[in-house]
């Protein structure tokens, strides 16, 4: 599979979340993510971009298609990868943010702990005052 | 795009057409809690057929509309929520609580039937 140009989608208020979403959706499924996916999917983005508009004000989503090389031992993948940042506050204390249920506002407080659970990959990091950025992988089965 | 509400005897329709931002979930609350007033509605069915994923914001915003609607005497009833989307939700961690649901329009309905008539208290019986 050649490698696609990067999806670059600024997430400025609530119906962004919606675009990248469906954006995030039509890539798998151009890759052949199978339809549980595409909804696991664009579930975890828009959890994760809705954090964008909700806890920073605004950011953005970028979408890749990426290859990991098989070895002798192991065929070859292809995965899409979501990356979300933003320069707003920042998480002081990632831990905490990571359980399940806490919100400093008004959320669920579901949509960190549960985008890790949907995808294959999850990794935050942030800094108070700096921003913080999200990468998250799923393979294709 | 604002979802259409169909009124139908005691019953208020919601059918959602398309994928919602969450300004126009936040609409079709407005307008439901309105309509029931108006109407004074013994019932309401959400139908998220359409939708290809319900994400916190959604089950939130649901979760919300059954609430207003029984303060305002009135029941609620989600119908159309696809396996995937289902199986999405829990992956996610989030549960519909007390709201009710059922798999189609017509079973929606029958439920609604259901609950009404029987003064609409879904605790005092099981
Ligand atoms: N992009 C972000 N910038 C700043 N803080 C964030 C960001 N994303 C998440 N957080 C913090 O982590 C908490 C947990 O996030 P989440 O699990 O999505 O729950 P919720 O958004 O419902 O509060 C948020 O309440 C917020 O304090
Ligand atoms: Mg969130």
């Amino acid at each position: 599979m050649t490698a696609k140009a990067e999806i670059h989608i600024p997430i400025n208020s609530d119906s962004d979340i919606v675009t990248a979403r469906q954006q995030g959706r039509a890539l798998a499924q151009e890759m052949g993510f199978n339809g549980s996916d595409l909804t696991v999917i664009s579930t975890a983005i828009s959890e994760i971009a809705r954090n964008i508009v909700e806890h920073a004000k605004s950011g953005e989503i970028i979408l890749n298609a990426v290859n990991s090389p098989g070895t002798v031992n192991s065929p070859g993948k292809i995965g899409l990868v979501v990356i979300a940042r933003d320069k707003g506050p920042g998480i002081a204390d990632i831990a905490l943010a990571m359980q399940d249920g806490y919100s400093t506002g008004k959320g669920l407080g579901v949509g960190l702990p549960g985008s890790r659970r949907l995808m294959d990959e999850f990794e935050i990091t942030s800094a108070p005052g700096i921003g913080t950025t999200v990468t998250m992988k799923k393979w294709k089965r | 795009m604002r979802v259409p509400i169909l009124k139908q005897g005691n019953y208020l329709i919601a059918s959602i057409q398309s994928a919602l931002s969450d300004y126009e979930l936040l609409q079709l609350r407005d307008d439901l809690a309105a309509q029931v007033g108006r109407f004074r509605s013994k019932g309401v069915i959400v139908d998220v057929t359409v939708l290809d994923i319900m994400d916190s914001f959604a089950v939130r915003t649901l979760r919300a509309i059954a609430q207003i609607a029984r303060m305002r005497g009135s029941e609620t009833v989600i119908v159309g929520i696809q396996p995937e989307v289902a199986f999405a939700m829990v992956q996610l961690g989030l549960a519909l609580g007390e709201v009710e649901t059922a798999l189609d329009l017509e079973e929606g309905l029958a439920l609604l039937e259901l609950r009404t008539k029987q003064g609409g208290s879904r605790d005092s019986q099981s």
